[in-house]
């Protein structure tokens, strides 16, 4: 009874203030309006500064978490995926090092021929000889040789001429063979015919020079698919080899005149008009992909950044397309490398405008699961102490109204109940159900009970406390004297007047069960992926590089379990001063 | 009085022997177990003449897991009383001597944090008591409240994050520095002492709040009673007032509440530890539960609920002790 009394002593004080203020009547009819204890707690709590704060933070967090998702143009396990550039081998190039041969209209000059022409080489032999056909080679430049075949017609032994043909050696040859030996070279010409002289033994031989073959290190490139065969003929090969070796501008083939420039390292021959016609370089390069088409212009800037040794570039292609290439060189070969576009998931991406947050670690907005974890964060801690003050409200209710032989046994379980350990309970449990594979949403559901289950035992003493208090109270004598039954006076009287201390003990019990579920979130027996909850999402920061590196993964996380906790205790503390009439302020 | 405590006791006993049960019900009816994970590793051992089912057979047998929960209970309370509590199945070696070897380091850092814990809230708890809904109260108030609402292990992994990456001043984990082995024996304490400076910070800022709040709630209690206003009219100065008369009253609460703290001292703390890799109780008993250890999770639970015991008679005595009106009932 008290209580009551102190109750209506400061509404009457309330009361007389705003009279005070408002200069009234005695008889004013305003002055009988007394505030309902409703009424009066809530202005007690409006006027406590950090219970306010407290609620608008608890505001906050509900709309946050409730309505936030129906905003978020995002859901909760939406994995964001971008394209993202990967190097992936395009095509090699390598300088040339085998000798490619081109070989004369109608002549033959298969693998043998090539044998005993790559011994000689490598002897420094001028001439082979291969199936009694003596071959003859010329150095044109550094890495081409023309090869021929000689037909030997006479034979010089002590300047007697004997012919080795059927014909008789012809005065002409005679006189220009006296020529070139005076000259000291190996060979002329004779009516547009080559001859060549070789030594053998004290006898010279006079032989006609037949082109055979021309090998080369030399890659030739067409512009064009169709001057392909043209490219690629002996005539063209041999004319432009020659016009290379002798450093002249231009070069005759047929009844073409192409011209030569020289660049850096590979040299481009132009047709009359001026086009670009073919590339000739020492580097070759080719696609990775047999069914990939390299542009002439292509590889040549490639044989370009090579000689350059550029390790970096990029290459408009016809179709326009600005494509990024790298050059990496791996012994002999360099590797292009082409910047490929491919699709990625967007994994630890730092905030930005579209995900204000960030993407976490599976590439899923954390603003977003923000959300969704406040919701099971908060649905839970709800939940369970709904269970805890349902659990506590009938035991505590019956143990404090009936007493005696009830009340110990009652007050004894509680006792064992509350020795148990709590948190190795929960670890168990925690790992039975990673053992039997709960699926995340029931998962939720389980941890919500064992929580109630287990913290049930506090609610339950205050309100067995706060009963028996109750219990001698003059109306629930006079519940006794009308004949109510027991559970209405139980559940329609006593309860009632047990329910604001429920209510600030509830709400500060709320703090402490998400701390928990977060502290379980954290230690990976809570709430699990693909589902989210406030301490799941913290639980990556145990991983010390994203707890170093990402701060927007963790920090937030935790940022609001610690004002939503910090929140439930203002109210809770508002809300204990605003019900306690001692605390006059 | 003595009658209160044979009492207390028996009951705290009887406590401990059901919670005991509970714990080990609980236990024993898990879906997989320790010996379960071993019989199957040893069942796959290229080496192995028996089946999954022969070595969980014997196994089952060596653990005395064969026998049903009750009397395997039994057997292990008749041991436990023996002072017995078998060998630990993960650490393999006795529990007692696993216990023996973690014990101090949870036991040093809360003996530490407890120290510097009331030496922060006690006089912040009278300030604020005394300068009710002052700004320093506020401020006081939101501070302790900011205390409790932390989770431990966002505070640890926040004070890790600036002070040990972005300060670089302590190391991230650990107990001992790189140089431990070659420091002087005076080195060596100076070293442990400064790795445990993080975990004792996160401790301590986890339940100053509890304390100054609790301390400043008696306090405005015993200020608001009449003998305040006694020594107030006698004209005493107010630090006498507050000092002399106003704590001297508040330490009956305070000394029940801190025997309360008994459990969590020695019980371990596992999220710091677990964070900080400090081998403490707390971190080993939590190794050992996850692992299904029945010998570990037995001897831990039971050492807590005893203590939890023996908590509430200290309490009980303690009150007998600093209040002579307990004791004349």
């Amino acid at each position: 009874m008290p209580d009551k009394d102190i109750n209506q002593n400061t509404t009457q004080e309330d009361i007389y203030k705003v009279d005070h203020a408002e200069e009234m009547h005695l008889d004013d009819a305003r002055r009988v309006k007394v505030l309902s204890p409703g009424m009066l707690v809530f202005k007690r709590f409006i006027r406590n500064k950090l219970a306010v704060v407290g609620f608008v933070i608890l505001l906050f967090m509900f709309t946050f978490s409730f309505l936030g998702p129906f905003f978020s143009p995002f859901g909760q396990t939406e994995v964001f995926k971008g394209v993202g550039t990967m190097s992936k081998d395009y095509a090699g190039a390598t300088y040339n090092e085998e000798l490619r041969y081109t070989i004369a209209d109608g002549a033959e000059f298969g693998s043998s021929q090539r044998t005993q022409f790559l011994l000689a080489l490598g002897e420094n032999n001028e001439t082979f000889t291969c199936d009694d056909q003596t071959y003859y080679y010329v150095n044109i430049d550094d890495n081409t040789y023309r090869i021929m075949q000689l037909e030997p017609v006479a034979e010089v032994i002590l300047k007697g001429f004997n012919s080795l043909t059927d014909d008789v050696v012809p005065d002409e040859l005679i006189t220009a063979y006296k020529t070139a030996e005076e000259k000291g070279v190996n060979s002329f010409e004779l009516d547009g015919i080559f001859y060549r002289i070789t030594k053998k033994n004290k006898a010279s031989i006079i032989s006609i020079e037949i082109d055979v073959a021309l090998a080369t290190l030399d890659v030739y490139d067409a512009y064009n698919e169709s001057d392909k065969l043209m490219v690629s003929s002996f005539d063209f090969r041999l004319a432009s080899s020659l016009a290379l070796a002798q450093n002249s501008e231009t070069f005759t083939v047929g009844n073409q005149t192409y011209s030569i420039r020289n660049g850096e390292g590979q040299v481009t021959i132009l047709d009359s008009a001026g086009n670009e016609y073919a590339e000739i370089s020492a580097i070759i390069v080719n696609p990775l992909d047999q069914s990939v088409f390299l542009t002439v212009g292509y590889k040549s800037t490639i044989r370009q950044m090579i000689i350059n040794r550029q390790s970096r570039f990029s290459y408009t292609h016809e179709n326009g397309e600005t494509i990024e290439y790298t050059i990496a060189r791996v012994n002999k070969t360099y590797n292009i490398k082409k910047e490929t576009p491919i699709e990625m998931i967007r994994l630890f991406e730092n905030p930005s405008a579209e995900h204000p947050l960030g993407l976490d670690n599976n590439g899923m907005d954390v603003m977003t699961r923000l959300m969704h974890g406040g919701r099971v964060s908060l649905l839970v801690g709800f939940i369970v102490i709904f269970i805890e003050v349902f659990i506590g409200i009938i035991v505590g209710g019956v143990s404090g109204y009936f007493g005696g032989w009830v009340d110990t046994a009652l007050m004894r379980f509680i006792d064992l109940f509350n020795s148990i350990p709590f948190i190795p309970m929960v670890l168990i449990f925690g790992s039975v159900m990673d053992t039997l594979e709960v699926k995340p949403m029931t998962r939720i559901f389980l941890l919500m009970m064992i929580l109630g289950l287990l913290g049930w035992t506090s609610v339950g003493r205050v309100v067995r406390g706060q009963i028996l208090s109750l219990r001698e109270q003059d109306f629930m004598v006079a519940t006794e004297a009308t004949g109510i039954r027991t559970s209405r006076r139980i559940f329609k009287h006593l309860i009632p007047n047990v329910m604001p201390i429920l209510i600030v003990q509830a709400t500060a019990g709320l703090g402490g069960i998400i701390i928990t579920e977060a502290t379980l979130g954290f230690l990976g027996l809570g709430v699990k992926y693909p589902l989210a909850s406030w301490g799941s999402i913290i639980n990556v920061a145990s991983d010390a590089f994203i707890m170093t590196s990402y701060w927007f993964m963790w920090i937030p996380a935790g940022m609001l379990i610690l004002l939503t906790v910090l929140g439930f205790n203002f109210v809770g503390d508002g809300l204990r001063d605003a019900y306690d009439p001692k605390m006059k302020r | 009085m003595r009658n209160f405590i044979i009492r207390r006791l028996l009951l705290g006993l009887f406590i401990t022997f059901f919670g005991a049960m509970v714990v080990y019900a609980v236990i024993r009816s898990l879906p997989t177990s320790y010996v379960e994970a071993i019989a199957r590793q040893r069942a796959t051992n290229p080496l192995s003449t028996k089946t999954y089912q022969e070595w969980l057979d014997q196994l089952n047998a060596v653990y005395k897991l064969d026998i049903g929960i009750i009397p395997g209970f039994f057997g292990w309370v008749g041991n436990a009383v023996k002072g017995d509590f078998g060998e630990s199945w993960h650490y393999g070696i006795p529990v007692t001597e696993k216990f023996n070897q973690v014990i101090w380091y949870s036991v040093i850092i809360n003996i530490i944090t407890f120290f510097v814990q009331i030496f922060i809230s006690i006089p912040l708890g009278n300030l604020a008591a005394t300068k009710q809904y002052s700004k320093t109260d506020y401020a006081i108030t939101v501070f302790a409240l900011m205390g409790i609402s932390l989770p431990t292990f966002f505070l640890a992994t926040i004070l890790k994050y600036v002070f040990a990456i972005k300060l670089g001043w302590f190391d991230l984990y650990g107990l001992t520095g790189r140089f431990f082995n070659s420091m002087t024996p005076f080195e060596q304490v100076m070293d442990i002492g400064y790795h445990m400076i993080l975990p004792v910070v996160t401790l301590m800022m986890l339940s100053v709040g509890g304390l100054m709040r609790y301390n400043r709630t008696n306090m405005l209690e015993v200020l608001n009673s009449d003998y305040i206003r006694t020594a107030r009219a006698k004209g005493l100065s107010e630090k006498v007032v507050i000092n002399k008369h106003a704590f001297r009253n508040t330490l009956i609460p305070l000394v029940s509440y801190m025997s309360y703290l008994l459990p969590s001292m020695l019980g371990g703390s596992l999220i710091t530890e677990t964070l900080f890799q400090i081998p403490g109780i707390g971190y080993i008993s939590y190794q050992a539960i996850i692992r299904g250890d029945i010998p570990f999770a037995m001897f831990y639970t039971t050492f807590l609920i005893l203590l939890t015991q023996v908590s509430l008679i200290v309490a009980d005595i303690m009150y007998a002790v600093v209040d002579p009106r307990v004791r004349a009932n």
